[in-house]
């Protein structure tokens, strides 16, 4: 949303700030992986397939819903094609990414696209300073550190978090989602409506079922992005350079 | 399951990636006309509202209400600071407690 050019510290301060960012993400990510972890063992999958999963593909439902398709006896090719459906989503969020991160060298997007995943795309669409190559790495890397553990650690310790703790850090991602949201929801009843469709069309259309999984949020993306387009005033905005 | 499942891992890897890559090569160097950047820059909005709900009615499913009193504490805390680590740990915390209380 905010396109800033506020001053940037010292690297290290910089990097700071990116771990900082990442932590509700690696809290969140954390046990959930551990869940993962032990479904993947379950599903007598070795170490090193777990923990490839996770450290390759790093998309959280998706990797789920793999084991699951893996578990009914489906093909490499049918898990595949769904896995494709169901992280499309990730198309939408770096379309809008690519707007803060204009003109990098080819190599730096090589890097850095590996690791949008919903809530890095969520954290950096609100961070108010503008996003440089070496944030929006560190921020990825404090993601992906707590998935790829967390796996880990639920493949070789298996259920070692208390249930109450598990489902209860489960709630971190959604506080987090919202705690970035809030200071958009406070200043512009524009983004308190979108937002409020984009949650009700969702409930709406997983409750119709007409899609497959991970389709009902790229409509939603679709329909509520042009809604706020349209309803946002047009102000000449240079976008290049 | 004997046979090695890292071909498709990788596969899986391949077509989760170029979805996510795509865009930063395409969009990079172009000019983005008017209409379409206003739709880029709505993006975040719509998509947050959808991440949310309805996944937040089954973060605890033992207990759905343990879930929304955190993000009632999300909210309320957002209104008067801001800040990311409190109300995203307090909300962890206050579903932890409904959840020990329940339990």
């Amino acid at each position: 949303m905010t396109t800033g050019s506020e001053t940037h510290g010292s690297p290290p301060m910089e990097i700071r700030g990116a771990v900082q960012a990442g932590i509700p993400i690696f809290i969140g990510y954390f046990p959930a992986a551990v869940a993962f972890g032990i479904l993947a063992k379950g599903c007598s999958t070795s170490l090193l397939e777990a923990f490839m999963f996770s450290a390759v593909v790093f998309a959280g439902a998706s990797q789920f819903i793999a084991l699951n398709l893996l578990m009914t006896g489906m093909g490499p090719g049918g898990i595949i094609l769904t896995t494709l459906l169901v992280n499309f989503r990730h198309f939408l969020m770096s379309a809008y990414l690519s707007t803060r991160l204009r003109n990098l060298a080819r190599k730096t997007y090589f890097l850095l696209a590996f690791g949008v995943t919903d809530e890095v795309f969520s954290v950096l669409s609100f961070h108010k300073k503008a996003l440089t190559p070496r944030f929006v790495f560190f921020l990825e890397l404090s993601a992906w550190s707590g998935w790829v553990s967390g796996t880990v650690c639920g493949y070789v310790l298996g259920g070692f978090l208390p249930d109450i703790l598990t489902q209860s850090m489960g709630v971190a991602l959604y506080a987090l989602l919202l705690a970035i949201l809030m200071p958009a929801l406070k200043t512009s009843r524009v983004t308190v409506f979108l937002a409020v469709l984009s949650a009700v069309l969702n409930t709406l259309l997983i409750w119709l079922d007409l899609f497959p999984a991970g389709w009902t949020i790229i409509v939603c993306i679709l329909v509520v992005a042009f809604a706020g387009a349209m309803l946002t005033p047009g102000k000449k905005e240079v976008t290049c350079e | 399951m004997n046979d090695t499942l890292i071909p498709l891992i990788l596969g899986m890897a391949a077509v989760t990636y170029i979805p996510r890559l795509l865009p930063f090569l395409l969009l990079n160097r172009l000019r983005i006309p008017h209409k379409v950047n206003a739709f880029l820059k709505a993006i975040p909005v719509a998509a947050i509202g959808a991440l949310i709900v309805p996944g937040v009615l089954t973060a605890t499913p033992d207990m759905p209400a343990a879930a929304l009193a955190g993000m009632g504490f999300t909210l309320i805390y957002g209104m008067f600071r801001g800040g990311i680590i409190v109300p995203v740990l307090g909300a962890v915390g206050i579903s932890w407690l409904m959840l020990a209380l329940a339990g």
